[in-house]
Parts: C-alpha cells; sequence; structure tokens
C-alpha cells in the first residue's frame, strides 16, 4: 500500500467513508436544529438524545478502528461484554446460574483472542461446541435440576446472540485484504453502516407509505412498505458501497444489501419478541435515547454472522 | 478525602464497569441533608450503588448506617468502614436505650447529612424483600426537617448475594421513589412503606417475568 493511499493510519476509501458517516450524522444534527427553531414548543428530547447517543457511538466506533486492530478487537469484546451482561439481567435466570454466567463470561475473551491471533478453526467452533457443551456441565455440577433445560438454553442462547455473533464483526478485520483502497476495516464500515441504515430506511419507508401489517404481534409498526422499501434502498447502497469499500462487484454488493436487509429485520423482531415476552419497552438505559445496548445491536447480531458467511465463502 | 478517591478511582468505574445501572426517579434522589434514604438490602454492594448515584463533591453528604458488631470486628474493616465509606455504626445488640441507640443518626442529621439506611435490617435472601422494620420511623418520628425517600433495588443479589465471595456481573435497577408521608401509627407506616417497595419494584427492568410482582409498562 502507497503513502498516498492512507490518511491517518486509514486506508483513503475507508477514511472518505467515515467522513460520510460523520457528514450524514451533522446533517441530522443540523435538520433537528431547524426543526427546533420551527416548532420551538415541541418536545425533542428524545431526538436529541438519539442523535448525540449516535456521535458517541459512531466516535467510539472510529476512534477505535483508527488506532488499529487491536484496539477494535477489544472494543467489538467490550460491547460483546456489554450486550451479554444486558441479556443475562433481563431474561429469566435461576439465582444458581450465576456461576454458569461467570463462565459464560469468560468465554468472551478467549473468543476474542481466537479473533485477534487469526485462528479461524477455533473462533467459528469454540462457542457453538466448547462452550455449548461446557455450560451445560458446569450446572450439573452445581446441581439444581429444576429448571435446567430452560437455563441451559438461556444461556446459550444469549452467549451465541451477543458473544458468537458480533465477533463476527472482529473477524473481517482479520481476512486476507483485497482491497487495498479500504482495508480490512472498509469491510466492518460496510457492515455497519448498511445494517444501521437499513434500520432507519425501513422506518422512513413505514412511515411514509406503511400500510400492510407484517407482524402485528411482536412489531406493530412494521409494514411490508417498510420492508421492501428499505430492501431496495440497501441493495443499491450496497452494490455501490461495496465497490467501494470492499472488493465486492456491484452484483456481489447488492447480494450482499439483500442479505443485511433482510437479516437485520429478523434480528429486529428477534430482539422485539424477546421484549415482549418479557414485557419490557428497552432492554436497559445505557444508551441514552436508544434504550440498552441490544436495542442497537439487535440488527447487527443476525446480519454480522450472515454477512460474514457470505463474504468468507463468495467473495474472499 | 479517601472517601473522594475511593469512590472516584474504584467505586464509580466498578459501577460503571462491571455492574451497569438502569436508574429511574434519579430527580428525587435528595441530595441536600437532612434527609433518609430507606433502601431493600441484598447485598454489600447495595450501599456503594447507591451512594455512586451521588456526584463526588456531595460523597461526603451520604452516611451509611451500619451495624457496629459486624463493621468493627475487624480492624482493618473498620478503617475502611470509617474512612472510604463514613458509616453511622448502629448497635444491634439491643443493649442500648433509644435515645443513645440513634445519637449518631440524629448528630449526622442535624449537620446536614443525608443518611442511607435499610429498613430491612439485613440482607436476607438474595432479591427477596424481607419485613421492614420499624427502627426508621422512630428515628426521624420526632424530626419535622427530615424527609424518608425509598428506593428499591434489584439484581445486585445475582450479583453479589450473601455468604458469597464470587463476583458477577449483572446489571441492576435503582428506582427511586417521591417522599414517603409518615402515617401517625407506627405499624400503618411499616404498612404503608412495603406497598411503597411494592410499587417500586415494578419498574425494575431486571425484575423477570418469572418472579411476583411482574413490570409492565
Amino acid at each position: 500500500m502507497q503513502n498516498s493511499d492512507v490518511i491517518f493510519k486509514i486506508p483513503s476509501h475507508s477514511f472518505v467513508a467515515m467522513g460520510v458517516v460523520l457528514g450524514l450524522l451533522a446533517l441530522a444534527t443540523i435538520i433537528r436544529l431547524s426543526l427546533k427553531r420551527k416548532h420551538p414548543e415541541r418536545d425533542d428530547t428524545e431526538l436529541k438524545l438519539r442523535i448525540q447517543s449516535w456521535w458517541w457511538m459512531i466516535g467510539i466506533v472510529f476512534a477505535a478502528l483508527g488506532a488499529g486492530m487491536q484496539t477494535s478487537i477489544v472494543l467489538f469484546a467490550f460491547i460483546s461484554f456489554l450486550a451479554l451482561k444486558e441479556f443475562f439481567s433481563i431474561v429469566p435466570m435461576r439465582l444458581s446460574d450465576r456461576r454458569v454466567a461467570f463462565w459464560a463470561y469468560l468465554a468472551i475473551p478467549l473468543q476474542y483472542y481466537w479473533v485477534a491471533m487469526g485462528w479461524y478453526g477455533m473462533f467459528i467452533i469454540f462457542i457453538p461446541v466448547y462452550v455449548f457443551l461446557l455450560l451445560p456441565m458446569r450446572m450439573v455440577l452445581i446441581g439444581e435440576t429444576s429448571g435446567f433445560i430452560r437455563a441451559v438454553g438461556v444461556i446459550h442462547w444469549s452467549v451465541m446472540l451477543t458473544v458468537f455473533s458480533i465477533s463476527h464483526i472482529a473477524y473481517l478485520l482479520m481476512l486476507e485484504v483485497n482491497n487495498p483502497a479500504a482495508g480490512g476495516m472498509g469491510l466492518v464500515l460496510f457492515l455497519l453502516f448498511l445494517t444501521q441504515f437499513n434500520d432507519v430506511s425501513q422506518y422512513v419507508w413505514g412511515k411514509m407509505l406503511g400500510k400492510h401489517k407484517i407482524i402485528p404481534k411482536v412489531s406493530p409498526n412494521k409494514t411490508w412498505e417498510g420492508f421492501l422499501g428499505g430492501l431496495v434502498t440497501i441493495s443499491f447502497c450496497a452494490g455501490f458501497a461495496g465497490i467501494y469499500l470492499t472488493p465486492m462487484t456491484f452484483e456481489q454488493g447488492m447480494v450482499a444489501g439483500i442479505i443485511i436487509s433482510i437479516s437485520g429485520f429478523i434480528g429486529d423482531v428477534v430482539i422485539s419478541s424477546v421484549k415482549r415476552d418479557l414485557q419490557i419497552k428497552d432492554s436497559g438505559q445505557l444508551i441514552p435515547g436508544h434504550g440498552g445496548i441490544l436495542d442497537r445491536l439487535d440488527s447487527l447480531m443476525y446480519t454480522s454472522p450472515l454477512f460474514f458467511h457470505y463474504y468468507y465463502y463468495f467473495v474472499c | 478525602m479517601a472517601k473522594i478517591l475511593f469512590f472516584a478511582l474504584i467505586v464509580k468505574p466498578f459501577v460503571f464497569l462491571m455492574l451497569g445501572l438502569n436508574v429511574r426517579g434519579r430527580e428525587n434522589l435528595p441530595l441536600k441533608g437532612p434527609a433518609v434514604l430507606a433502601g431493600n438490602h441484598n447485598s454489600h454492594l447495595d450501599t456503594i450503588v447507591l451512594m455512586s448515584l451521588y456526584p463526588l463533591k456531595d460523597i461526603r453528604r451520604i452516611r451509611p448506617v451500619a451495624a457496629a458488631d459486624y463493621f468493627y470486628k475487624n480492624k482493618w474493616v473498620g478503617w475502611f468502614a470509617d474512612h472510604c465509606i463514613g458509616i453511622i455504626p448502629l448497635d444491634r445488640s439491643g443493649k442500648a436505650d433509644r435515645s443513645q441507640l440513634f445519637q449518631g443518626c440524629h448528630k449526622a442529621l442535624d449537620n446536614g447529612d443525608v443518611l442511607l439506611l435499610f429498613p430491612e435490617g439485613s440482607r436476607g435472601v438474595p432479591e427477596k424483600m424481607s419485613s421492614v422494620k420499624k427502627g426508621v420511623f422512630y428515628l426521624v418520628k420526632d424530626r419535622t426537617d427530615t424527609k424518608i425517600t425509598p428506593v428499591v433495588l434489584h439484581g445486585l443479589g445475582s450479583a453479589l448475594p450473601r455468604n458469597e465471595a464470587l463476583f458477577v456481573p449483572f446489571n441492576c435497577d435503582v428506582v427511586i421513589g417521591e417522599h414517603f408521608e409518615l402515617r401517625d401509627e407506627v405499624s400503618d407506616s411499616v404498612k404503608a412503606l412495603t406497598d411503597v417497595y411494592t410499587t417500586l419494584f415494578t419498574y425494575c427492568l431486571t425484575r423477570q417475568a418469572t418472579q411476583e410482582g411482574n413490570r409492565v409498562e
């Protein structure tokens, strides 16, 4: 890679993409402020908090990506920790499971260690095989059999979603770089941006045209119009972004966009169902204006592994 | 000074990173004394979590009332309780008469401090409320200047229950209620405060659907 292609140690295409995201965020801030001026009587605290939190979240992720691979991996490990903690705190758990939960937490540094050393084989089976088999064993040693099956299921499901799935984002950084102008972080930016933009565009299309509800029992605001609008928007955005940020062709990028759009929707409604079951609105209060960290990661828990494996098998 | 350092360098980062709080009703938190913050008790962490809600500049104002027999058993724990937490020791043996018993508490209240106490008297079974004791009402009965603010905590009983040394990270709910109006009869106050706790529990995110007292919004 030539020096001119790198700005502040960030590959130029990724640098530009970060600039575009920050520009969009600045635009959102300006729109909010002008709305505030036009309608000073309206309460926009929620929107204000939401946008402020976006600044923080994007700032932290970009800073970590800019600081280097290891910092980024540590950040994603920490995000997994926060998400797993939040999950364990809201789902029904027996008091006797706290020691099992402790072992589940220990899976996080190990899983990200496999990522950091680029040991793909271990990264891909550690949680689905070893943790999967080990946690029930730990539970047996405690000996509380009442509610055993449910507890095994809940704990492993939590670890799969918050650690296994999320660690795929980090592993994107370890793959062979086939588009040096964007670097490994181009893939991460592609995935994060399209997943979050998918949420936004499904929401916007739904607001504009939404009529026919998809799953009224789980999420009454989700409509076919929003879903399909998001799907078309994201597949085209992904086609263009794919050429710029990844080694994918336009068509490959579009397929990635379709995968991200559909699976992002599913992740969203899966976590919605969890919250419905528990009769809570937000999973926590970590991110002002958004709720808990699971409320923000819901789509990513589905898009990350699915995009990763699509890319890994068909493109990489 | 030891207290400010302890909270700035250890407690606050620990609570933020390892616990994570869902706080409701922060505006009800009494920042200035004389006031009494009355919480449910499940874990040693209850005290430091409630104290960590206070900004560092007010941290010296909040004083937990704690069992003298438990915290002064050991010299080192005693030093820590005095200098890092700033407890007000309470004699649980039943030997002291009532006027003497609350002397330290009254002095602190006169001084404009916020007393943190746990009307259940003991940590008890994790995540189960035991009965509210009368002590807190005897303390504030003759003080017109002191209001009781009820607060419930949920989740810390899983993070660090009684008689367990292994800490496991869990998010925790803190729900702070409005001022509690004292009833004429102490027994009525006990009942009313118990009801307030039951209501506050319904706002906890971490209180799962399987348990009694389901929360809904």
